[in-house]
């Protein structure tokens, strides 16, 4: 058994499609209509066979007041691992990216959290080298 | 300031995870609930449930200590000492 595909739930698929790709930097890898929605997901172009995130419609109702109460207690959806965070921090803020927390050290890690324009906040990690 | 907000400051202040929050709201204002809990684990070793860390915070708040913003959709807290240097200047210091 593996692990192919993850996902998160989004406000509107072709918004987040946007912010996955042109401004996180993911590849598309499969877009199919399905009823009035989309089997939408990405990957890392690092890795474009490696998991897949599926940006999945958010409109059954219990996936609102989901959301809204991870995002008031700023509890990232999920989770994604970058090499320099601190550069990558720079890199989305020039982008217009907003951050609910700026990188900051964590124990092993180097972590930051950001806002992803459809409903999620998505959190950074760094592992440290020792 | 009252006998009772000076009740709710002291109480806020009688409790090591509390203090703690406080100086780590000092160093950086405007945290996440999120954010509290991830600093008191990773560099504080503190392992609390969110909820804990929650009944924490509101205690706190009541006490005027720590104010609530909201940066979006998410509840940014800040420290607020006003509350704690009017107790000082109302009473702490009459013994120091």
């Amino acid at each position: 058994m593996r692990i192919y595909v993850t996902s998160v739930f989004v406000d509107d698929q072709t918004k987040a499609l946007d912010f996955y790709t042109r401004v996180l930097g993911f590849k598309l890898k499969n877009d199919v209509p399905v009823g009035e929605h989309r089997w939408l997901t990405v990957v890392s172009p690092e890795n474009p066979e490696g998991t897949e995130l599926l940006l999945e419609p958010g409109d059954h109702p219990a996936v609102q007041p989901y959301k809204a109460a991870l995002l008031e207690d700023g509890i990232p959806a999920t989770s994604f691992q970058v090499d320099d965070i601190d550069s990558e921090y720079a890199r989305l803020r020039s982008l217009g990216v907003t951050f609910t927390q700026k990188p900051m050290d964590a124990g092993t890690v180097r972590m930051a959290v950001l806002d992803d324009t459809c409903g999620n906040l998505i959190q950074l990690i760094q592992m440290k080298v020792d | 300031m009252n006998d009772a907000e000076l009740d709710r400051i002291f109480k806020a202040l009688g409790d090591p995870t509390r203090r703690r929050i406080l100086d780590r709201l000092r160093e950086r204002p405007k945290q996440s609930l999120f954010e509290i809990c991830a600093q008191l684990f990773a560099e504080d070793g503190m392992a609390l449930s969110r909820q804990a860390i929650t009944q924490h915070l509101d205690m706190l708040q009541k006490a005027g200590l720590v104010r609530v913003v909201w940066s979006g959709r998410t509840k940014m807290h800040s420290l607020d000492p006003g509350p704690l240097r009017e107790a000082v200047n109302l009473w702490l210091r009459n013994h120091l």
